[in-house]
């Protein structure tokens, strides 16, 4: 008798430890989103020497980690909105989250008002602010970096 | 750039929407329900025995036949899931079976403790746990319609307005229409009578109104975050904004006076006020609703009988246990099978769940506290949460704002009434009335919680989907490289 009830408690726990695995096992799968290819691999060594005008954009951590857009003098929006150039699927980026945009032959950055905000490099973006190569700048759990 | 690898490379806008290759579709994880289903089907089938033992019933293969009926019915909604939304979140059926499962057994061991008080004092009552069981089954067929012949919840959203004057109008007809259609049953004035059957419309509005709110706050948004004054920290709304709110706040009082339902009507302010804090983030607005409610039902405390009654019953139900009608009685006999299940509870079938008066719709919670234990409660209680946290992570991740609205609402909706309903039985909160979702006896209930699920289901399929790729945008060249053409004025 006494087995059988504490059998039963048993078992129903073991149920609910058993959906909370199904809960962990499944975290990644809900971001709708995988790691695409391997990072690092698609440098190519044309680029990183030559002229010192940064050419691409490319991201370095985060969901989207190995995609690089070219750098054509088009400013670059980034966020989660469908439209912008960089679409980000990432809980703490805005709609509307940060802007590249080119002036002469710099690069600026400027945060759109996103609620979780814009770093270049340690720095909290408020104003535009000139973008060297090679510095990362992140957004919710992305950084991009430009690169000549 | 010598790489053939980069998709689109130099095209910078269809580059980098999609990044999920067609070959590599992520899993739709239907087998592990399946699994969780048998489990389930297995846990419910040993309740079910453990409950005709103790109550020394004799055991026959009868009883493995219903555990196999239970399982069907449950791998049908399985494969209406497959077939209708194969992405859809596979914690979150289990979940209910477990829980509807549990709640037919409970009924179930009600109806024979009650047989036995009948067969002592000759009331007049009947079994219920079958009629509970076709409920079930046609809360499923339900389901699976609601998974069918709504292929995107997005379209919910276009009648929202259609939905917000249904669910309007179902929420208060059984307190404005006379008596012989719409009786008070134990105080409350909350179904409506047709034929047979009594139906309580309250619990299709829950699902109707939160449609209507998604969507309205899915247009209006930008009306509920401008700024007034700053006060205490909080942005205070513009007095002009807080129509909607005041809107809500007066339909809820006329609830609470009209049907006597104080938990329809916490519910129904709860689940306004949490959409309106997820639509905005804003505190205040929670904030000013809590102060609103709170402004409310201490001027119906003050006015009526019914909440006196109910408040002084959660203060000392012990001090009221004799009194007449609306006494403390029922919570107090809660409170003690309660006590009497203790740690580990007293085994299925060996508590007295007669004791408790409404023990298989309002108190069943209590009852499975008496046979189960505070293990066991807190188990089901567990069940409740990952259920909740699967729809809110759904909401989370589903890509368009009515659909987090909606999932947000729906799952904070039932994890709301389990509070409102637990905090009752266990003299947390006053006690409300209001049934456990899935556990209660109760045909409504079940058959708009199915509706619910299917709902929640069909938005956590539009969660993990995987991204359509998009149609490559027409290049345009920018608007200083476009040619410009002269075009002469005519004379």
């Amino acid at each position: 008798m006494q087995l059988t009830r504490a059998g039963f408690l048993v078992l129903l726990w073991l149920f609910v430890l058993a959906a909370l695995r199904v809960v962990r096992s499944d975290l990644y799968a809900a971001s709708g989103l995988r790691a695409s290819g391997l990072p690092g691999f698609r440098r190519s060594e044309k680029s990183a020497r030559g002229s010192k005008a940064p050419r691409q954009l490319v991201v370095t951590h985060g969901a989207l980690t190995g995609t690089r857009i070219s750098l054509d003098g088009r400013p670059i929006l980034i966020g989660r909105a469908d439209d912008s150039t960089l679409v980000l699927d990432d809980d703490f980026a805005s709609t509307r989250h940060a802007r590249l945009s080119m002036r002469g032959t710099d690069w600026y950055v400027e945060d759109l008002g996103s609620t979780n905000g814009t770093y270049l490099d340690r720095a909290k973006v408020t104003a535009p602010l000139r973008v060297p190569l090679g510095t990362p700048i992140r957004i919710g759990k992305t950084v991009i970096e430009l690169r000549s | 750039m010598g790489s053939p690898a980069p998709a689109g490379e130099g095209s910078p806008v269809a580059s980098v929407a999609t990044n999920t290759s067609p070959g590599l579709r992520p899993p739709t994880r239907r087998g592990t329900e399946l699994v969780m289903l048998s489990f389930a089907a297995g846990l419910v089938t040993l309740a079910l025995i453990l409950v005709e033992l103790n109550q020394e019933r004799s055991l026959s293969l009868r009883i493995v036949y219903l555990g196999l009926a239970y399982l069907g019915l449950f791998a049908c909604a399985h494969l209406a899931v497959r077939r209708w939304a194969p992405y859809a979140d596979p914690a979150i059926l289990p979940c209910v079976a477990l829980l509807n499962g549990l709640g037919l057994v409970m009924i179930h061991r009600i109806d024979l403790a009650l047989e036995g008080v009948k067969y002592l004092d000759g009331s007049t009552w009947s079994p219920v746990a079958f009629k509970q069981v076709i409920m079930t089954a046609i809360g499923l067929l339900l389901f699976a319609a609601t998974l069918k012949f709504l292929s995107d919840h997005r379209t919910l959203a276009r009648f929202g307005y259609t939905f917000g004057l249904a669910g309007l109008v179902a929420l208060l007809l059984p307190g404005v229409l006379p008596g012989f259609i719409a009786p008070t049953i134990n105080g409350a004035k909350i179904w409506l009578r047709v034929g047979q059957f009594s139906i309580q419309p309250g619990e299709f509005a829950k699902i109707l109104l939160m449609v209507f709110f998604a969507a309205f706050l899915v247009s209006k948004r930008d009306l509920f975050t401008t700024a007034g004054r700053r006060f205490l920290g909080m942005d205070l709304p513009r007095a002009r904004d807080l129509g909607p709110l005041f809107a809500a706040w007066g339909v809820t009082v006329a609830v609470m006076v009209l049907q006597k339902d104080l938990g329809s009507s916490l519910l129904f302010f709860g689940i306004v006020l949490v959409l309106l804090y997820v639509a905005t983030e804003r505190a205040a607005w929670v904030v000013l609703g809590v102060g609103l409610f709170s402004g409310g039902a201490i001027i119906a405390w003050r006015l009526f009988d019914h909440v006196q009654d109910r408040v002084a019953n959660w203060q000392d139900p012990i001090a009221r246990y004799d009194v007449e009608f609306g006494g403390g009685y029922q919570i107090s006999q809660s409170l003690f099978g309660l006590a009497t299940g203790g740690i580990g509870g007293a085994g299925l079938g060996a508590g007295r769940p007669e004791m408790i008066p409404e023990a298989n719709s309002d108190f069943i919670t209590a009852v499975i506290g008496e046979e189960l234990g505070f293990i066991g409660l807190a188990a089901v209680l567990l069940i409740y949460m990952v259920f909740a946290l699967r729809g809110l992570r759904s909401a989370i991740s589903v890509r368009d704002s009515f659909g987090k609205l909606l999932g947000g609402g729906l799952a904070f909706a039932v994890c709301f009434q389990v509070f409102i309903v637990v905090g009752g039985v266990t003299k947390l909160i006053p006690m409300t009335g209001i049934t456990a979702p899935f556990l209660s006896y109760g045909g409504s209930s079940l058959l708009a919680n199915y509706i619910l699920v299917a709902l929640l289901l069909r938005i956590s399929a539009a969660a993990r989907a995987p991204q359509r790729a998009p149609k490559p945008k027409p290049q345009q060249p920018a608007i200083a490289d476009q040619h410009t053409v002269m075009v002469e004025r005519p004379k």
